[in-house]
């Protein structure tokens, strides 16, 4: 009897959970220190994050965004970085092979804050936006840590239109 | 106006269950899809209802010869069905860019799929948009695999 009722619990419970962290969020650990100083600033201590699924369909991204996508080079692997420019943004590069990218239709451009020990698009290129899974919303874990992922950009890496008119106004 | 609360509840716990238990399905399992546009003929044909199938990532892998669905690389709402011509590593042949006035052939070159990446074509070469315009797709854009055509029913057909 205890184990029919464990089965059907099984049976409901499990498909419940999986439909919960597909539709609404799930929280997740931070590996590496791509993204210092915002996520992992503390070798060792490893950050946790949420991340927000509900209302994502991939096309309101904003640039600033922390967005977890799979990782074009290894499909089984997910990577979190900041988009800085959207479709049609030209983008100053750090060691791309092209200096100036102009980011194709449907593509971002995303990087780790950690320049130059980031694997990001400055090594493999736009990135489409059919890859990305969820936006990071906020460090849940450890509980000092506790805070709301702020949308922010840093001046230098704005897009070069989007420098020049902010700049202008 | 007296509500059944019992009632009530368990029609919603049950529409629930069932709502989670279908989303897992197409989710994980495999789903239906209607296809659209000619890139495909003559194998599928517009308004042709497939089955595809989620778990071959897992255990097969894609191979040269597989029909795939994917999400499109230039607009992420929009999902394409193509045909996968070669895998990371393979050799794919590319007509060398060229300008609009030169009317002469192209030259093809060899180049390589890259990690992580697939080659996609679709089967009706003149009028398809596919890796030959914007080259080899993440493999972390494919969504399913195609294995089964239902509709219409004259044409269900096995190996696709």
């Amino acid at each position: 009897m205890a184990f029919r009722f464990f089965a059907k619990s099984l049976l409901y419970g499990l498909p419940l959970g999986i439909t919960f962290f597909d539709c609404v969020g799930y929280v997740a650990r931070v590996d590496g220190t791509s993204m210092q100083p915002a996520l992992n600033p503390v070798a060792d201590v490893r950050d946790y994050v949420f991340l927000l699924r509900w209302g994502n369909h991939n096309s309101d991204v904003e640039r600033g965004d922390i967005i977890s996508l799979v990782s074009p080079k290894d499909p089984s692997q997910k990577i979190i970085k900041r988009v800085v420019g959207l479709q049609g943004d030209v983008v100053s590069t750090i060691g791309y092979r092209d200096p100036i990218v102009s980011v194709p239709q449907g593509h971002c451009w995303v990087e780790g804050d950690h320049t130059g020990h980031s694997m990001d698009s400055n090594t493999f290129g736009p990135v489409a936006l059919g890859l990305m899974t969820a936006k990071a919303v906020a460090i849940v874990w450890p509980p000092e840590r506790w805070r709301l992922l702020e949308n922010e950009l840093p001046r230098r890496r704005a897009p070069i239109q989007v420098a020049k008119t902010s700049h202008y106004n | 106006m007296i509500i059944n609360w019992k009632r009530l509840s368990n029609i919603v716990r049950y529409t629930v269950a069932y709502a989670a238990i279908t989303h897992c399905t197409f989710e994980y399992i495999g789903d239906f899809v209607l296809c659209k546009g000619p890139s495909m003929e003559p194998t599928l044909f517009t308004d042709n209802v497939l089955v595809t199938e989620r778990l071959t990532k897992h255990w097969r892998g894609y191979k040269p010869g597989d029909i795939i669905i994917a999400v499109s690389p230039t607009n992420s709402k929009q999902c394409v069905c193509k045909r996968v011509v070669a895998v990371s590593g393979q050799e794919v042949r590319i007509a060398q860019p060229r300008s609009v006035a030169n009317k002469t052939k192209p030259a093809m070159i060899k180049s390589y799929v890259p990690r992580g990446h697939i080659w996609i074509e679709g089967d009706n070469k003149d009028n398809s948009c596919d890796s030959r315009d914007y080259g080899p797709i993440p493999v972390g854009l494919i969504r399913s695999r195609v294995v089964y055509r239902v509709w219409p029913l004259a044409d269900a057909c096995g190996e696709l």
